[in-house]
């Protein structure tokens, strides 16, 4: 099937051979007209590309800082891939991450005395619950009341995210604390290390649900089923499709993921509750899945990049006075060239 | 909760014209997205759009007022390029969403994304930025209806963005149901084929209305720059842009009804600064935040919004496609 996301179109014989090269035309696109905004800043914009992938790329430390910030997003975007293969418009991965992170973190503020062992997997359930239930609560509305999908789950977004400034600003609270935040983790409460480097199971975890993804979305017969209904509510019918039930499943799958990605960042990279745990992850994620075209591995070079323009960014700033904001600009140009690139491949005269 | 500090006449009246003041950006919004709903797209976009709109106002104001000492000029030519940045990313909504035909979450996403990281960008690479402030627009009360008391007070006695946009309210409200271009309008958000058939170009008007709507939003961000705050900070919106189609919902696409979801996101808003600034926890402020989200879903949950939901709401349109 074709992605969802692309335009549709009844495309002719013409420029279609473009299409495979949507990507490449867009990055193209988004150098150039970033290579402009890096002029009128006032540097050189090849210098600047090179720290830019030098400060994401050129070394092992870089590297490990790109892998760690591209973790939640991959773990996101996974998610959204399912949801959007099976054509359900999940934008409320921001809040299920926030639920996540908020039921992950009151599991490790309440049970500081068990054993790692026994107190990461029960965070990390309880962050996959957290998911569940914010996804579920947006399923439960569309699909028992009719209020449209795209809706609920924006406004459970801010929802999610008010939630837990409230929390760690008055019942989880440390009391000895200046800031609304809660007290420290315990040592136990964060997810292990991956020997002496800085990277933590959760990586390993993430690079795992790529092949699991694949896996259940192409070679599963739930996968085939939810395909079916991303390609037509008509055609999964008469398959004998319950569509409600899988729309709700893709929706709980995604929501899971998203989920997970809040607990394994307050557990790992904040280590407390508080509030601006999420750099829009749970929307930029979103173009994450669709410059990956919804496949799992397309979604990991993309979640990389997104993650080493962000890192990259950060290293521009200090060497050449750059704002880091470029790393956003770069994204959106990105996506957009894809389209436009995209579009133009597509184009039905 | 200190409860006789909010029964005060003078803490209700600040309360209410607060929340008036703070109601008008983001009721400028949605006016502009009702329209651009109401003609079948539906524009994720606003906080990028509000976003570029606040930055370009707020720049253009302060730059005026730096070489020219106009204040109040300046602050109205600054509103003026705010709605030009808005129109721009109208645009650029209109060519993905509509020409394009890329999904209009994407496309809505997409800008949120630009409009997020061009204005920090922007504003971080000017340093002067950071520390200016502008004049904006001096309150311009009502002669006679302003001297009313507790009334004059709420209600006359406000900045003229303030009355321009209720004057707005009724404006969208007779284009979109007393002309013959609101019916089309109206017509192109239910069914395009049925548009097209009759003779009328469904894309144009989309644009159209896409633009508006864009511009509306743009206008909504300079006005809380440059009129409200008088300064730009990265994320000034705060999320205004979500709030906005949050009440688009809420008001089932009805100018009228906007205009009261803005005064209750407007109140809401201006009680929990007051209870922030008060110290209170007797309604926790995030509560209070979260209240035009709430509300939605509630309105969303109890009404059939199915039936008021412009029909062709998201989906692009392809010609010759029933």
């Amino acid at each position: 099937m074709t992605s969802e996301l692309i335009p549709v179109s009844q495309s002719k014989p013409g420029l279609g051979w473009l299409k495979p090269w949507a990507p490449v035309i867009g990055g193209l696109l988004a150098l150039v007209l970033s290579s402009i905004l890096i002029i009128l800043s006032g540097a050189n914009p090849l210098e600047a590309y090179q720290v830019l992938v030098l400060g994401a790329f050129g070394g092992s430390r870089q590297i490990t800082e790109t892998i760690l910030k591209a973790t939640p997003l991959l773990l996101i975007a996974l998610g959204l891939t399912i949801a959007f293969r099976a054509r359900v418009w999940n934008i409320g991965a921001e809040g299920q991450y926030h639920i996540g992170a908020l039921l992950g973190s009151i599991v490790a503020l309440t049970l500081p005395n068990l054993p790692a062992l026994l107190l990461i997997p029960l965070m990390l359930l309880a962050g996959i619950v957290g998911g569940l239930l914010w996804s579920g609560l947006a399923g439960l509305l569309h699909l028992k009341r009719g209020v449209n999908l795209i809706i609920c789950t924006l406004m459970l977004n801010y929802i999610g995210i008010l939630m837990v400034q409230y929390a760690a600003r008055v019942p989880f609270r440390d009391p000895d604390g200046f800031l609304p935040e809660s007290a420290k983790f315990v040592d136990a409460a964060q997810i292990p290390r991956l020997f002496s480097s800085r990277l933590h199971l959760g990586v390993l975890v993430a690079l795992a649900l790529v092949g699991v993804v694949y896996v259940l979305l192409w070679r599963s017969p739930l996968g085939f089923r939810l395909r079916a209904v991303g390609a037509k509510i008509s055609v999964a019918h008469s398959l004998g499709i319950n569509t409600s039930q899988h729309i709700l499943t893709a929706l709980l799958l995604s929501g899971a993921l998203a989920g997970l990605a809040g607990v394994i960042e307050v557990s790992y990279t904040y280590t407390r509750l508080k509030q601006g745990i999420s750099d829009g992850y749970g929307f930029t994620a979103i173009l994450v899945a669709l410059l990956g075209q919804m496949n799992p591995v397309g979604v990991l070079v993309s979640a990389v990049l997104f993650s080493g323009l962000v890192v990259g960014a950060q290293t521009l700033n200090v060497s050449l006075q750059i704002p880091a904001a470029v790393a956003g600009v770069l994204q959106a140009l990105l996506v957009l060239g894809v389209l436009a690139g995209q579009a133009i491949s597509q184009r039905d005269n | 909760m200190p409860w006789d500090q909010v029964f005060t006449l003078t803490f209700l009246v600040a309360i209410l014209t607060a929340g008036i003041r703070l109601a008008t950006p983001v009721l400028l919004a949605v006016l502009g997205e009702i329209i651009t709903q109401r003609s079948g797209v539906m524009n994720l976009g606003l906080e990028g759009v509000m976003l570029m709109g606040g930055w370009a106002g707020f720049a253009t104001t302060y730059y005026l007022e730096q070489s020219t000492g106009l204040t109040e000029l300046s602050a109205w030519i600054g509103l003026g390029a705010g709605i030009v940045a808005g129109l721009l990313m109208g645009l650029l909504m209109a060519v993905l969403s509509i020409t394009w035909r890329t999904d209009q979450v994407v496309a809505g996403i997409t800008l949120v994304l630009l409009g997020q990281s061009l204005t920090t960008y922007l504003y971080r690479a000017d340093p002067a930025l950071a520390k200016a402030r502008v004049t904006g627009i001096a309150l311009r009360p009502i002669p006679g209806l302003s001297d009313i008391p507790v009334v004059g007070d709420i209600l006359f006695n406000h900045s003229p963005v303030v009355y321009l946009s209720v004057a707005l309210v009724f404006l969208c409200g007779f284009l979109l149901f007393r002309t013959n271009w609101g019916l089309q309008i109206r017509a192109v958000g239910e069914n395009p084929a049925a548009v097209a058939t009759s003779g009328l170009n469904v894309t144009r008007l989309r644009y159209l209305c896409t633009l508006i709507g864009s511009g509306m939003a743009g206008l909504g961000g300079a006005v809380l720059t440059v009129v409200q705050l008088n300064l730009f900070i990265e994320g000034v919106t705060a999320g205004r842009g979500w709030i906005a189609i949050a009440i688009v919902f809420f008001s089932r696409w009805n100018p009228g009804l906007a205009l009261g979801g803005a005064l209750l996101f407007g109140v809401a808003d201006a009680l929990q600064f007051r209870i922030q600034a008060l110290g209170s926890e007797a309604i926790p402020y995030e509560f209070l935040l979260m209240l035009p989200y709430v509300l939605t879903l509630v309105v969303l949950l109890f009404g059939n919004a199915r039936d008021q939901t412009p029909a062709a709401l998201g989906i692009p349109y392809v010609k010759g496609n029933r």
